[in-house]
């Protein structure tokens, strides 16, 4: 059909890449049956609710009394304009941008040290490794989080000589819990990707290095970071999306620490104002959380993109 | 796997600086081990504490060490778990089942008849239809929770089973995936092969290609279900009734009961730890499957 789209399905599919010329439509049927429940599906429960809080976010509710019928007018962009003006909302942002900056390359930087060493012949005994760092991942965020939770608390933690000094759950440091908690569930997922993207470098490209004399920090630093760089970047991505959509783990936290507030995330705010009920807000809340998700994950890929072409 | 693990001594040992002596590499391999080691014991340490605390009466909880075990009071717990208020729990676990196991096969089946047509035919509309879905991966489920509420509200159907089931089958990630193996996969001599048999289409789908693509099949089928099983926005935000909620879900409801009601928290540990443990073993035995899906995610 056209030229551009074209080009990403050849490289997806590895289609032979052969001259598109006008050929009529042959299993029309069948391909209807193969598509339109997909299609039907993913229309309904993706694209019309997601342009109906497009729409719920531009209308205005009235009331008539506290319990009386609610009649919706449009309202343009009133609700936007009170979304900017919401101090807890941007307080949770906020929030989750610091969350970020901190869990984020820790977990990263943790992932990567892992899967090199798995990768190199430092360490012995990689399947267990492999296995025991990817246990985590199993564990449902709630569950981890309750997990966790109790690991924390002054009196049931094994810990307790250490968890009746230090106040985990307290508001300085109930942050860094549930960043612990992401961290631990999420390490192994990630050195396993990255794993995978370092067993697919092949073997020659070190053994000049090798040969030479590299150590295996060397080695580590100078072919096979460089060489992975594209999984580090889609796990960061995708790190990046997760964070900003933190609502499990803190929900589950706020029954273990008075320190996490009902709109301690964005997401868990979207959850209370829905709940009020104000599902204009709280559309209009989606809509600016969706936008920024989908900005910051663009600019760290357009930043990291520019590095690129600079070098 | 094990192409780079097989030569231990190798490094430093071909005109290396002397420097680089084998107490060195000793020093190296030490510390590289003993990393392994201390976070081996940071990933495993909370699920045996959940497991020896679910061997623990109430009473022990509290007053034992928590890292090892106290009285066996395993199988009282468990079977105090499943008749507590008439064995919701069982409930949940069933609901978990259906949500999560029976979505995830539909899902992917659904999933699969679109990636194939999209990879094996050529239609018009087909790089659009490809590009919206692909958009559609990169829609996190918790962003699509508050809009699948709004909607279900509309048609009054929040608090029933179907809110949280259908949405959960729509995976583009699985048309996705099934539509780049499907055209590795599936020669396009063997559809034309059967046609010539006098097969249909459709029955070429079910007969032929499905098990061509079935390593795939599995992938996306894993995937879909950890999304579902992990969910926690949807059933937080459409379900009221006790009775439609998800295992993971039942459990954050008693665990946020615990202040009011003490004696529910050694009912949340049994039944974590029970809802966990099929989960780890379905996950190592079904590993490579995920590394199959992790690295067509890093192809992109």
């Amino acid at each position: 059909m056209t030229t551009a789209p074209a080009e990403i399905a050849t490289r997806a599919s590895g289609d032979r890449p052969a001259g598109r010329r006008r050929i009529p439509v042959r299993h029309k049927g069948a391909i209807a049956v193969f598509i339109v429940p997909f299609g039907i599906l993913f229309v309904l429960f993706y694209l019309i609710p997601i342009l109906q809080a497009v729409w719920q976010s531009m209308l205005v509710v009235e009331r008539e009394g506290t319990f009386g019928e609610a009649t919706e007018v449009f309202g343009g962009f009133a609700q936007y304009a009170l979304v900017f003006q919401n101090g807890p909302f941007w307080a949770s942002v906020v929030r989750v941008l610091t969350f970020g900056i901190v869990q984020v390359p820790v977990m990263l930087g943790l992932a990567l040290l892992f899967a090199l060493l798995l990768d190199s012949p430092l360490v012995k005994g990689k399947r267990f490794f492999r296995l025991a760092f990817f246990v985590p991942y199993a564990v449902p965020g709630v569950i981890a989080a309750i997990m966790w939770g109790f690991m924390f608390s002054p009196n049931l933690s094994p810990f307790t000589a250490l968890t009746q000094n230090v106040d985990f759950l307290g508001a300085d440091l109930v942050l860094w819990s549930i960043a612990n908690v992401v961290t631990w569930v999420f390490v192994g997922y990630n050195m396993l990707i990255i794993y995978s993207s370092l067993l697919s470098i092949p073997t020659e490209l070190y053994e000049a290095a090798r040969l030479d004399g590299a150590s295996q920090w060397r080695i580590a630093w100078s072919i096979k970071i460089p060489l992975v760089r594209p999984a580090i970047l889609l796990t960061a991505v995708f790190s990046i999306i997760g964070t900003l959509q933190l609502l499990a783990e803190p929900q589950v936290f706020a029954s273990f620490s008075s320190a996490v507030i009902s709109t301690y995330t964005p997401n868990m705010t979207i959850y209370a104002t829905a709940s009020v009920p104000n599902s204009s807000l709280a559309a209009a809340f989606s809509v600016v959380l969706a936008l920024a998700t989908f900005a910051l994950s663009f600019t760290f890929l357009k930043i990291t993109q520019r590095k690129d072409a600079a070098e | 796997m094990t192409a780079t693990t097989a030569m231990p001594g190798v490094v430093g040992s071909k005109g290396a600086p002397r420097a680089r002596g084998p107490r060195e590499k000793l020093m190296s391999r030490t510390a590289a081990m003993l990393v392994m080691a201390v976070f081996t014991l940071y990933f495993l340490v909370p699920i045996w504490w959940l497991l020896v605390a679910s061997t623990k009466s109430p009473g022990q909880l509290l007053t034992t060490p928590g890292l090892w075990f106290a009285d066996f009071n395993f199988i009282e717990n468990v079977t105090a778990l499943f008749e507590y208020r008439g064995g919701v729990y069982w409930k949940w676990l069933g609901n978990s089942v259906l949500y999560a196991g029976l979505g995830g096969l539909i899902g992917t089946l659904i999933a699969a008849m679109c990636g194939y047509a999209l990879a094996k035919y050529r239609f018009p509309g087909r790089e659009v239809i490809f590009n919206v879905v692909l958009g559609g991966v990169l829609v996190p489920a918790t962003a699509l929770a508050l809009p699948l509420f709004l909607l279900f509200s509309t048609v009054g159907l929040t608090n029933t089973f179907w809110a949280v089931f259908l949405p959960s089958i729509v995976s583009p990630f699985g048309v996705y995936l099934t539509r780049i193996f499907a055209a590795a996969s599936v020669p396009d001599e063997l559809i034309e092969a059967s046609r010539i048999d006098g097969a249909g289409e459709v029955r070429t789908f079910f007969t032929v290609s499905i098990r061509l693509m079935s390593p795939a099949l599995v992938t996306v089928f894993l995937f879909q279900f950890v999304a579902i099983w992990n969910n926690f926005f949807l059933p937080l935000i459409m379900l009221r009734s006790e009775e439609l909620f998800p295992v993971t879900f039942g459990l954050y409801t008693w665990n946020s009961q615990l202040n009011q009601i003490p004696e529910l928290r050694s009912y949340v540990l049994i039944g974590a730890l029970l809802s966990i443990v099929p989960l780890i073993v379905a996950f190592l035995a079904l590993q490579r499957f995920w590394r199959n899906g992790l690295g067509a995610g890093a192809l992109k």
